[in-house]
């Protein structure tokens, strides 16, 4: 295997690069995906039937917390990837433990918000609208769990074999991947909640 | 759930096909053991990541549903052959056109095409594997078992039976009572799961793993036209996920997305499936295009004519497959304006596919045509293909659709665009690198008489088709009166069908044959022929490439011969790095398959289980440590001069 040392580890051999390209086309699957998801809920949004409507459920507290929790794991999984590029394996390790942690919490706030939401009759298959809603904040859900799960793995690989061009290659890609959990967010706060409580 | 619910029952049809399931897998490994072979399965198939061995893998697959399938379109033509045919009944007959849809599109057209590119790509653009050797493997395999989780519907549960569009209301709970269409929702999720990684692997492989100097405006067409249709996959593929996913929760989970009440829109399916189905269609004609452009510049003697209209109109096809979803229910009730927009969008088509095929002609022309096998269906393409793109154009005027909606003249057009386009194409490409892959030709004589019967057979079924569908029979009707009329044609009909099918018969008996007597091919090169996969020996060893190639034009090869240069720069062999074998992908697979047979029964808590089984492979991967290994430079030169016959 060749390492290119003038480049960042996660970019040092050519399979490395392969691999942060193909995430890269990767994502723009998931934007197709995120975008036909936004389409079915913008098409359904109105579609109440006889549940209630967004203004009805939409609760500010709980979405600011997520939204807070959310962009704070985004900034410090940056962080993370900065330490990595210096080399500090320790201050990574703790930057994408943090950044897990907040995961961890933004999934716990999402959680409570969905056992209020069926509280309060709506479910998934009260409506249209709210089927909409359910399968949209589930698939992103369902993506933080997800990463959190491969961040932490990500993460003891980091602690048994160090920061190596394979480990900093993972690492930098799941902070890609972290990233685009946060983009997808921002539509959502903005084209669901924000629109829906207006 | 009963067992007599959970078997499908009453029909001697079925029966025989359950005796007939239960015998080959009793066969297979039976006769593996027997030839102890399981071993050598094991690790040159199952396990493999070779991405010609994969391409290998897909087509047989192909292959066989090709078989399935045509046994679907026979039973079809059979049942309609005479007025008040009782062979089939309705609920059987819906079966049959669902899957024989399903199979054609996804599981034959799909993978054979997967397969030749799995197996030319890289061998075109001069590298070693595809970009992502693992990941090819699961999406194989991601196929294979989608596939096999349709197949068995058809004895388990039943198979669905609300067309291979599944249009909702009829594909729903309250109408499609049966598993049928939770077969559908999972299988082609799982398949299509596969199918997107193969579109983000190759892409990236043509992107960034070419040979040196060969630049994107010197690569060959076929590669050309597989990076346009990797691209179509990558934004086509996630609508399907989605609109599976959506149809999953509305039937299992009874959500409202296409419900008619609750504030559910049924018409949401058609435009999704839509959105992912059309961009579809040109997913199996692009690469078609791109054999026939290399078949028609290899035996015309010539150099592709208009190389950079047809990367353009190819580019132009691919933007507007994603603008003309509504041209497949106009008479769905949108107005005016929405349906003449998509009607020109729709007519706007046939401009980039007209320069193809003029491309094609001016190739032609003038040009040492030898009419070998390969060349023979890339002739007959032409005009086939021109019948079914014009009756396109009729179809795509809105006003004039609403007679041909819904009738055979419909089922005529996209037979007369998909078979002389993807079949035609696939069949060619399959002659055309057969001796790349295998060593060997396929027997010429045996080929041209399959070719003939194929082609003479396929205008016999579907022409009348279109006179049937203009005298008002609709399609999916599973018999109809004497009075009609449409006895005689659809008869004359069932006589092409047949046909065709001892063609395809006579095709997989050259196989044979040819395995067994076809003299073995030592230059590497039969066809004379003009990109790098040719500069390669036959059959191509493991690693491709001895020595990487160097390119300064398109069909560098073909120069480099009437030069008598070489590709490859002067110096010793150095030892190559090449991926492991793997059986993770394969085991994988199986999870997947048994999650999607679960799932589809609504079992959760073995579904839970396999998923987690699904969620344990991926753990093992992401912890496993794997560099590949070298090949020795030893063992590259024993191989090359065994392969070459003594020369370096």
């Amino acid at each position: 295997m060749k390492i290119d040392h003038s480049l960042p580890l996660e970019y040092s051999t050519e399979e490395n690069k392969l691999k942060i390209l193909g995430f890269w086309v990767f994502l723009g699957a998931e934007i197709v995906l995120f975008s036909t998801l936004f389409a079915v809920y913008f098409t359904l949004q109105n579609n109440i039937g006889n549940g209630p409507g967004g203004s009805h459920i939409f609760e500010l507290t709980p979405v600011m917390i997520e939204t807070i929790v959310l962009l704070s794991s985004s900034f410090t999984i940056g962080l993370g990837i900065h330490a990595m590029r210096l080399g500090n394996k320790k201050a990574m390790m703790t930057f994408f433990g943090i950044t897990l942690f907040l995961g961890l919490g933004f999934l716990g706030v999402e959680i409570m918000e969905f056992f209020t939401y069926v509280h309060e009759g709506a479910t998934m298959q009260t409506s249209a609208f709210l089927s909409a809603l359910f399968t949209l904040l589930g698939t992103h859900g369902a993506h933080v769990t997800f990463g959190l799960l491969w961040g932490g793995a990500i993460l003891l690989q980091v602690k048994k074999r160090g920061l190596t061009p394979e480990t900093a290659n993972k690492s930098f890609i799941f902070s890609l991947y972290w990233h685009f959990l946060d983009v997808v967010w921002i539509f959502i706060f903005s084209f669901v909640y924000m629109k829906g409580m207006m | 759930m009963k067992w007599d619910e959970f078997f499908v029952t009453g029909e001697p049809m079925i029966y025989a096909a359950m005796v007939s399931i239960v015998l080959v897998s009793i066969a297979i490994p039976a006769g593996l053991t027997y030839f102890k072979k399981w071993g050598y399965l094991w690790r040159e198939w199952l396990t493999t990541v070779d991405h010609k061995k994969i391409g290998v893998m897909y087509i047989i697959a192909a292959l066989l549903m090709l078989f399935r399938g045509g046994v679907d379109a026979l039973l079809m033509r059979a049942q309609t052959a005479v007025p008040n045919n009782g062979l089939l009944d309705g609920q059987h007959y819906n079966e049959i056109f669902t899957t024989h849809g399903i199979i054609m599109i996804l599981f034959m057209a799909m993978p054979f095409i997967i397969g030749l590119m799995n197996v030319v790509v890289p061998l075109q653009i001069g590298a070693r594997d595809v970009a992502f050797p693992r990941l090819n493997a699961v999406s194989f395999w991601l196929f294979f078992f989608g596939a096999m989780l349709l197949n068995i519907s058809f004895v388990i549960g039943g198979s669905p039976d609300a067309g291979w569009s599944a249009y909702f209301p009829l594909a729903s709970l309250e109408f499609s009572p049966t598993v049928g269409n939770n077969y559908y929702s999972l299988a082609l999720q799982i398949a299509g799961i596969g199918t997107l990684m193969t579109g983000i692997n190759f892409l990236v492989t043509i992107l960034k793993m070419r040979a040196p100097g060969m630049k994107l405006m010197k690569m060959p067409m076929f590669t050309w036209s597989i990076l346009i249709t990797s691209v179509i996959i990558i934004f086509a593929f996630p609508v399907l996920t989605v609109a599976l996913a959506l149809m999953m929760l509305d039937r299992q989970f009874g959500t409202q997305f296409f419900a008619m009440q609750n504030g559910g829109m049924d018409m949401l399916w058609a435009n999704l499936f839509w959105v992912w189905g059309h961009p579809e269609v040109y997913i199996v004609i692009l690469p078609a295009f791109g054999i026939y452009s290399e078949i028609i510049a290899t035996f015309a003697r010539k150099n592709l004519y208009g190389y950079k209209s047809m990367v353009y109109s190819m580019v132009v096809i691919s933007l507007l497959s994603f603008l003309v979803w509504v041209h497949h229910f106009y008479t769905m009730g949108h107005g005016v304006m929405v349906n003449s927009v998509f009607s020109i969008t729709t007519m706007a088509i046939s401009v980039p596919t007209g320069v193809k095929i003029f491309n094609w002609l001016f190739t032609l022309r003038r040009g040492k045509i030898s009419f070998t096998t390969p060349m023979l269906y890339a002739l007959a393409f032409i005009p086939i293909f021109t019948i079914g793109g014009v009756t396109g154009v009729m179809l795509a005027m809105a006003s004039a659709d609403y007679q041909y909606h819904n009738t055979m003249f419909l089922v005529a057009h996209f037979h007369y665009v998909l078979i002389p386009g993807t079949v035609f194409g696939v069949i060619a490409g399959f002659h055309y690198w057969f001796p790349k892959v295998f060593g060997f030709k396929l027997n010429e004589r045996l080929g041209k008489w399959a070719f003939w019967f194929i082609a003479i057979s396929f205008n016999i079924t579907f022409f009348p088709l279109f006179i049937l569908g203009l005298n008002g029979m609709t399609r999916r009707m599973y018999t109809y009166s004497e009075s009609t009329g449409y006895g005689p044609l659809n008869m004359l009909s069932m006589v092409g069908a047949v046909g065709l099918t001892i063609g395809f018969i006579l095709l997989v008996y050259n196989i044979y044959w040819s395995t067994r007597y076809q003299p073995r091919e030592v230059t590497g090169d039969p066809w004379d022929a003009r990109s790098l996969e040719w500069s390669t020996p036959s059959p191509v060893p493991e690693y491709n490439f001895a020595k990487t190639p160097v390119v300064d034009k398109l069909d560098a090869f073909w120069f480099a011969k009437k030069e008598g240069k070489s590709l490859t720069e002067e110096g010793d062999y150095e030892p190559i790095h090449m991926p492991n074998n793997n059986g993770q992908p394969f085991i994988m697979g199986v999870a997947f398959f048994f999650f999607g047979f679960f799932m589809v029964f609504s079992w959760w808590l073995p579904a839970i289980i396999a998923g987690m089984f699904i969620l344990g492979t991926m753990a093992y991967r992401t912890f496993e440590q794997d560099h590949g290994h070298y090949v020795t430079v030893e063992e590259i030169e024993r191989t090359e001069n065994a392969l070459r016959g003594e020369k370096k």
